[in-house]
């Protein structure tokens, strides 16, 4: 049989590079360690580049099963960039933290490459493959630190959760192969095309299902309760990285399987839908209100901003779907740079996450301080930040899809968001007092980390064009 | 590519690049802070009278108009110009922030970020009022809000983060559903001519049905109103200006209320005038109530900054007045009364101010007279106060004169109850100059207090004079706010009902026949 390996190019690549820092591992002495991490990002930046360089064509492989197209490679760039980001976040903190260095960046780029799967999978098995290469990998991520209590139980936690959902994404594979014959989407997609009176009954329940599992992947109220326990027991970084990656890879499934291939079946989860974004835009603002501790505050963000997410996705269509992936974009800055502030304030004996200790920071860290200003505005959605743009493609998709309730809903959500996102910068600025002790995290990388970041929010809430226009090429092509 | 930033643009630019200046600059270096602070925003102020001499006053379109596209697949694009409604506004700004910043030489603490924060909200506001494309003003809007923020937050007063988050809170609340009706507005334009933009001058042109436009009145006018602010929205106002530094209140009282103003005039009144003249009545009521109201509550304060800030509640209540009188004098009139109220009032807030300083107290009963201790500054005050409460041969006469006649003509009624709101203003500003400046010297300390400094005298002697020269020569003023208005007041009613004076010279008297 013939095969055509180019589609596999980036995910081979991340993958290979997971096994080559694994083995080099073994043979690198203990002050050797960190150049671990510099090979990881070789790797992903090759990654990158080779996605660049296959930007526009549009091959599948293994019998149609796993696509290289547009789409894929706009979210690979997005998992790349995230796992950069991360990597050069950890380098002190894994170090200081006495986590397995070489374990610790092959899972990163073990999980890369499930997501680069998942967003190029055309085929429910390979979808899910893809999901549980990366799932089983965060999973050991968010238990690393051995030796915090915290980080075993959300570990344990994630694990129980996520094996759940898991086993609900499953069944309703097994449902949808039980009633089509195929787990290939583009046939499924075929079978679909035909009058819906002669569909079997329990296609829908299959579909129906496929929902829950991807809703409990996203985090949408009511499948987030693993979200901030699982938020804030993670090591920072892994955090940050959860909270990016793996939810982008979760939408990019769900747009290509849900939103794009299974559509027909929308008139069953068209109002689910529009219920779960509500509801999750809703909660988790309230939620994240009345919390003490700021990371387990962006854990409720995060999930309040998967409910903006997801009125891109009721909103569908052309504008709705790019609205989705271009909020996908400025998120992934935006969100991680917060994490990766709280990074550079972890401190050895304390989990350094409580508004208090954030007090005087404006004056004494004022590059940090800087920097989660504009996280924290642009989460908000002030403009000109990359939060502020995101926001307003997603409201003006909706509205442009009559969904002008919708519309509201989130900009009243923003408001309420204000309260939270305000209270850290007014701990930073307003605030006297605050003790910062040694931080364990900080590190040149990490502030190169946080620059980075700083700078994508800016440059995507004043230029945000010609991301748009590949988030918009990149759904297209789905087509 | 590269382009040479047009007029406004450069307007725009030169606080910005002031703050991002003094970024570069170490913060021990606090005189040299100040001094580039201070030169960046009067260059500002000297190229904004550039513009003054270049504006065609017989023009009522706008002019110095720059179009850049910016994200061309919605129809954004970075456009803005300046006529003769918004010219005064920039002038009232960039003549306002150099006399803020030197008002801020007493400030000891973060100086760096202060100025930089003064410097970007003084493009954030120059932004809002130059901004002809919706998008773009939603973005100065909001840009103006986060300094204002800090301004507030970090060197206000005791209460001054609860002042910060009541602040904001309110104006995001007003301005949010303002986004959702200018997307929607948008997107209705594009339902219609198939193509989307945000471009005011072109959205002018959209006529929707009653119903929808009145939707869409009620989330651009909340937003609005919350920033005049029109009662009752008002209850913001009196924490953020008792907490702000002196240079925040008189940059709020003077310039970012007149945001709201504005905005009724450039944005909801034209976009939506169906609406306008439907929901006139409501206005004009509140106006109204907002006029005696906040006359009222100024004459009870203890505290000289809440009886300035009450005093704004009813001063912005005559604008509204005016401009929902909907002819040519009372709009004239509130954008008069919209630059006089800037000038007068920050200069209130400028002196209550310096009274601060020397004595760290604001409350009335802490004084009293200090007519001898300190003559100069009494008189100023006098000056001042008599202004704001619109003696003839002073800034506020003209304006509340040409709302009051604009608005007796339409409203009778409402206009004969706002008429009161003229003498209790009369009464509490008085009253508190009695009981501040006359009497016996009851407090020892007062008797240690000096009289101004040269600094002091420098900041308050160009708002003293434009005070007088508003007040006895209006003509220069109001012959450019003119055509602007016709267009705009064209725009509201429609053609059936167009203004009859076109070529009319423009002073009060002359005018009293334009209907």
């Amino acid at each position: 049989m013939d095969v055509n390996l180019v589609p596999l190019l980036p995910a081979a690549q991340v993958l290979l590079a997971a096994l080559v820092v694994m083995l080099l591992d073994l043979f690198f002495a203990e002050h050797e360690k960190p150049l671990l991490a510099w090979i990881s990002i070789f790797g992903l930046a090759l990654c990158a580049v080779d996605a660049v360089l296959l930007w526009g064509s549009r091959e599948g492989t293994f019998a149609d099963t796993f696509l290289l197209d547009n789409f894929s490679l706009f979210f690979t760039q997005l998992f790349v960039a995230a796992a950069i980001l991360t990597v050069l976040s950890s380098v002190r903190y894994v170090r200081e933290a006495g986590i397995h260095e070489g374990e610790y960046y092959s899972l990163i780029l073990f999980a890369t490459a499930g997501m680069i799967v998942m967003a190029a999978a055309n085929d429910l098995i390979v979808f899910f493959l893809g999901l549980e290469t990366m799932s089983v990998a965060v999973y050991v991520l968010t238990g690393i630190w051995r030796s915090s209590a915290r980080s075993s139980e959300a570990a344990m936690k994630y694990f129980l959760m996520g094996s759940f959902a898991t086993g609900f994404l499953l069944y309703g594979i097994a449902l949808i192969y039980g009633a089509t014959g195929t787990t290939n989407l583009t046939e499924i997609a075929a079978y679909l095309l035909e009058p819906q009176e002669q569909w079997p009954r329990y296609l829908s329940v299959g579909g129906l299902l496929l929902l829950v599992g991807f809703a409990f992947k996203v985090g949408a109220v009511p499948f987030h309760f693993w979200i901030p326990d699982v938020y804030e027991g993670a090591p920072t970084p892994v955090t940050g990285f959860m909270s990016v990656a793996v939810k982008a890879a979760a939408f990019a499934a769900w747009a290509r399987i849900l939103m794009h291939q299974l559509s027909p079946l929308d008139s069953d989860w068209a109002y689910a839908v529009r219920v779960l974004a509500i509801a999750t835009m809703t909660l988790g603002n309230l939620l994240a209100i009345s919390q003490s501790s700021v990371k387990r505050m962006l854990a409720y963000s995060s999930i309040a901003h998967a409910g903006y997410i997801l009125i891109g996705i009721v909103a569908g269509e052309e504008w709705g779907s790019t609205s989705v992936l271009f909020y996908l974009a400025t998120y992934v800055p935006v969100t991680f740079g917060a994490f990766a502030v709280i990074t550079a304030l972890t401190e050895r004996d304390r989990p350094k996450e409580e508004y208090g200790h954030f007090a005087g920071l404006g004056f004494k860290r004022p590059f940090l301080a800087m920097a989660m200003t504009f996280f924290m505005l642009s989460l908000a959605g002030f403009p000109p930040l990359a939060g502020f743009t995101g926001k307003f493609h997603i409201f003006r998709s909706a509205i442009a899809a009559g969904y002008t309730d919708l519309a509201i809903i989130g900009v009243l959500n923003s408001l309420l968001s204000l309260i939270y996102y305000l209270r850290v910068i007014v701990m930073m600025y307003m605030s006297e007092g605050g003790v910062q002790g040694k931080s364990l995290a900080e590190s040149p990388s990490l502030y190169v980390a946080v620059a980075l970041a700083t700078v994508a929010t800016i440059y995507l809430g004043i230029l945000p064009t010609r991301a748009v226009e590949w988030s918009r090429i990149a759904y297209s092509t789905l087509f | 590519m590269f382009r040479l930033p047009g007029d406004i643009s450069l307007l725009l630019l030169l606080p910005l690049i002031g703050a991002f200046v003094l970024l570069l600059i170490p913060r021990q270096q606090r005189q040299t802070l100040l001094t580039l602070a201070l030169l960046s925003s009067i260059a500002a102020f000297i190229w904004s009278l550039r513009l003054f001499q270049a504006f065609d006053p017989a023009a009522g379109e706008m002019q110095f108009v720059e179009r850049i596209p910016w994200m061309p697949a919605f129809g954004i694009g970075y456009i803005v110009g300046i006529d003769g409604i918004s010219l005064f506004l920039v002038l009232l700004t960039t003549f306002l922030m150099p006399l803020a910043i030197v008002a801020s030489w007493t400030v000891q603490d973060k100086i760096k970020e202060y100025l930089f924060f003064m410097l970007v909200l003084e493009t954030g506001m120059l932004g809002a009022f130059v901004a002809l494309d919706l998008f773009l003003f939603y973005v100065f809007w909001e840009v103006m809000l986060v300094p204002m923020y800090f301004l507030i937050g970090v060197w206000g007063g005791t209460r001054r983060i609860y002042a910060a988050l009541k602040f904001v809170i309110y104006t995001m609340a007003g301005s949010l559903p303002m986004l959702v009706a200018i997307i929607y507005l948008a997107s209705r334009y594009a339902h219609v001519n198939q193509v989307m933009t945000f471009d005011l001058l072109q959205l002018y042109n959209l006529r929707l049905p009653v119903n929808e436009q009145i939707w869409l009145f009620l989330a651009f006018g909340l937003s609005f109103a919350i920033k005049v602010p029109l009662f009752p929205f008002h209850t913001w106002l009196p924490d953020a200006h008792v907490e702000a530094p002196t240079a925040g209140s008189v940059i709020l009282a003077g310039v970012l209320l007149k945001m709201g103003t504005y905005g009724f005039l450039r944005f909801a009144m034209p976009l939506f005038p169906a609406a306008a003249l439907v929901l006139t009545p409501v206005i004009v009521a509140l106006a109204v109530i907002g006029i005696i109201y906040g006359a009222s509550v100024a004459m009870m304060q203890p505290d000289l900054k809440k009886l300035v800030a009450y005093s704004s509640v009813s001063h912005l209540g005559f604008v509204m007045l005016g401009l929902f009188a909907l002819n040519i004098q009372g709009i004239q009139g509130g954008i008069y009364q919209m630059v006089s109220h800037g000038l007068s009032t920050g200069a209130l807030f400028l002196l209550v101010g310096m009274l601060y300083d020397r004595r760290h107290t604001r409350m009335i009963a802490d004084f009293g007279g200090l007519w001898h201790q300190l003559p100069v500054f009494s008189v100023l005050f006098l000056i001042v106060t008599f202004a704001s409460i619109g003696l003839p041969g002073l800034n506020g006469f003209i304006g509340e004169f040409l709302i009051l006649l604009g608005a007796f003509s339409a409203k009778p009624g409402w206009t004969a109850a706002a008429a009161t709101g003229v003498i209790l203003g009369a009464i509490y500003m008085l009253w508190m100059f009695r009981r501040v400046f006359f009497g016996p010297m009851i407090h020892p300390e007062n008797g240690k207090l000096t009289d101004l400094n040269r600094r002091e005298l420098l900041i308050l002697a160009p708002v003293i004079a434009l005070i007088i020269i508003m007040g006895i020569y209006p003509q220069p003023f109001l012959s450019r706010m003119k055509p602007s208005v016709d267009v705009t007041l064209q725009r509201i009613l429609g053609s059936q009902t167009a203004p009859v004076a076109t070529n009319h010279a423009t002073s009060p008297e002359i005018n009293s026949d334009g209907r």
